[in-house]
């Protein structure tokens, strides 16, 4: 069974009379373990699929099925509690409370979750000390470099051990070099935890640290490709970035 | 599920951010608990004030006086008529069973002197009934007799105010003092009661048997004349009955036809009392009401300033959203926010609304009385309208759509 599982996913607006179609008929599996990029040009409707992946957003047709469950008979609430269990966020723009310390910002899901302050702490200082950040959790966002925010942000989306991490243009702020360190992060988390990371990016640079690449134009799959040999490519562009 | 009290520290660090603003906002909360704590206060006290008169005047009361005179189509008023005697207030007493007591009256006022010293007051003569009548207790000595009564002695008991005036610090009881120039020997001291409801001072005052009254000091136009009496119901419910009862035996007593006015006038005085207890209350009422509204206007100011953090935070609020707040945690988050903004608010206000009682007391004069009720009242009425008021704001907050609320800048 895949993880993910789309079926002629919809989404269309409707202004005035026309109605405007930002996904038409996307079907796409992807399982556990796999790293996809999703390219394509503004407006073409990446993001907008990727909200619906991430739950944020419903579609106006077709099936959206995360782990064997049906996503269209869900309640707001119930929507949010799988963003909270099953999904990490990482955004262009980093988002995070800016009057919040680094762990508070680490523990927000877990607030959620109804963990004990003791286990929240525990568990957003080991997701810190994982992305790197270790003694910077008294750190708030503005004492912070964009690369260091970020990984609070991974930090964020790992803590509650969600198997997919959803990352929308998440080196768009950053320069190359500070770009690269955050790529190598997810794929050492792809690699070596097992995560599913989808990654939102029109940059093919970035894309070429996944193993998967699909490409959107106007609301439809163009195109998906599978790579097999990462870890060499990977290692071109290290070179490249000198 | 809902972790309150992180909920809670999230929402305070949120009003420490806008420190200027938190303030600003509760100080209309502040205004309304302090004002209707005071306004209560004002208004409690002076319905106390009326209450202790009540009693100090004597519970269930009826005053008799008689009637007006009229010579020449001139009618002269209540009281000018003399028709009322010591046989009347007697027979009071034994024939009408709603009356418990009874206490005659002829008054005057005289000048009294002891040594050196001189004072003018008023002098009753009355029965040993008088005490009963105004629960009225001696402070010292003893009360004069049914016998002394019988027999006109010549003693008195003097108030308070008498006391001070003519004996300084010394003992009177046992003294003689001259009551126009004849001498009475002092048997006992009112206790002080203080102003009655028309502020005049009832410890100014001498009380003799009413004999010696009507036959040494004052004189009467006929025998047994009285210039009122005071009658004092057995219990509050006795009051109608007992003002009927008396006037059926007055008039029979007078010898009034069906189509006559009565020559007399029964008073009661306790329903005046009781009806301007009543007004006190009322106003008390319309302090308060006039002051929630106060507090009313405070929690528009805490949903006016909830509705602009919602929208500055919109963007938190999607962050929230996007980690897995759910409808409630949000809706919480910005509820416990307006409620520790009126709480805080109250609770400050509660202090101000004390302090300002103690200031009006001091400064008018006037007896404020804080009721713990009223006080709970105000400080739960303040969460009340936190919640009240918070409550649309949280709800907006709710319905954000988490991608725009992702996006807002």
């Amino acid at each position: 069974m895949p993880l993910i599982e789309a079926n002629g996913i919809q989404k269309v607006y409707r202004t005035g009379d026309i109605d405007l179609c930002a996904l038409c008929d996307v079907s796409l599996a992807i399982d556990k373990g796999e790293f996809v990029a999703i390219m394509g040009q503004s407006g073409s409707g990446k993001s907008t699929f990727m909200n619906i992946l991430g739950c944020l957003d419903k579609p106006t047709g077709g099936k959206y099925i995360l782990e064997g469950i049906d996503t269209g008979g869900l309640d707001r609430d119930e929507l949010a509690s799988i963003r909270n269990k099953k999904i990490g966020f990482v955004f262009q723009g980093f988002n995070l409370l800016s009057r919040a310390s680094a762990l508070e910002n680490v523990e927000l899901p877990m607030f959620y979750d109804g963990l004990s302050s003791k286990e929240r702490k525990l568990k957003a200082m080991y997701a810190l000390k994982s992305v790197g950040l270790e003694g910077r959790e008294g750190h708030h966002p503005n004492q912070l470099s964009g690369g260091q925010q970020q990984r609070v942000a991974i930090a964020r989306a790992l803590v509650n051990n969600a198997p997919i991490i959803l990352a929308d243009e998440p080196t768009g702020n950053l320069d190359t070099k500070t770009s690269a360190g955050i790529m190598e992060l997810f794929v050492k988390l792809n690699t070596e935890s097992n995560i599913t990371i989808i990654l939102v990016t029109h940059e093919t640079d970035i894309s070429e640290y996944s193993k998967r690449v699909i490409k959107f134009l106007d609301g439809r799959i163009v195109s998906d490709e599978k790579k097999g040999n990462l870890p060499q490519r990977h290692r071109d562009t290290e070179e490249k970035l000198g | 599920m809902i972790n309150i009290p992180a909920t809670l520290r999230i929402s305070l660090r949120a009003l420490r951010v806008n420190k200027m603003r938190s303030a600003l906002t509760m100080l209309g909360i502040i205004i309304g608990v302090g004002a209707v704590i005071a306004m209560l206060a004002v208004g409690t006290g002076a319905s106390s004030q009326i209450q202790q008169q009540i009693s100090s005047l004597g519970s269930n009361l009826l005053m008799v006086v008689p009637g007006a005179t009229s010579s020449g189509g001139v009618r002269m008023g209540a009281g000018t008529q003399s028709t009322l005697t010591v046989g009347d207030a007697d027979a009071v007493l034994k024939e009408c069973p709603a009356v418990s007591d009874v206490a005659p009256v002829l008054s005057g006022v005289a000048q009294i002197v002891y040594g050196n010293q001189n004072w003018s007051t008023g002098v009753t003569g009355t029965t040993p009934g008088m005490l009963n009548v105004r629960d009225w207790k001696l402070s010292a000595g003893r009360a004069f007799t049914e016998q002394d009564v019988k027999s006109s002695t010549k003693v008195c008991l003097l108030g308070q105010t008498v006391v001070d005036m003519l004996f300084g610090g010394l003992d009177p009881v046992g003294q003689i003092v001259r009551i126009k120039k004849i001498p009475f020997t002092v048997i006992g001291v009112l206790e002080a009661k203080g102003q009655d409801p028309r502020g005049q001072d009832q410890d100014d005052a001498i009380y003799v048997p009413v004999t010696t009254a009507q036959k040494k000091l004052f004189g009467t136009t006929f025998p047994g004349m009285i210039r009122m009496m005071m009658v004092k119901a057995k219990s509050t419910e006795d009051l109608d009955s007992a003002e009927r009862q008396i006037n059926e035996l007055l008039r029979q007593r007078h010898r009034i036809g069906q189509r006559q006015d009565n020559d007399f006038t029964v008073r009661n005085l306790t329903q005046m009392m009781q009806a301007a207890e009543q007004s006190a209350s009322v106003m008390t009422m319309l302090l308060g009401a006039i002051a929630s509204v106060s507090l009313l206007v405070g929690g528009i100011g805490i949903m006016n300033i909830m509705l602009v953090s919602v929208t500055e935070r919109t963007r938190e609020i999607g962050i929230r959203m996007a980690v897995g707040a759910k409808t409630w945690d949000i809706r919480l988050q910005f509820i416990i926010e307006a409620l520790a903004l009126s709480l805080t608010g109250g609770a400050v206000g509660i202090i101000i609304g004390l302090t300002s009682s103690q200031i009006i007391s001091s400064l008018a004069e006037w007896p404020t009385i804080v009721s713990p009720l009223s006080v709970l009242l105000a400080f739960s009425f303040s969460g009340l309208v936190g919640i009240f008021f918070g409550f649309y704001p949280a709800y907006k907050a709710s319905l954000l759509n988490p991608i725009e609320a992702l996006r807002y800048e």
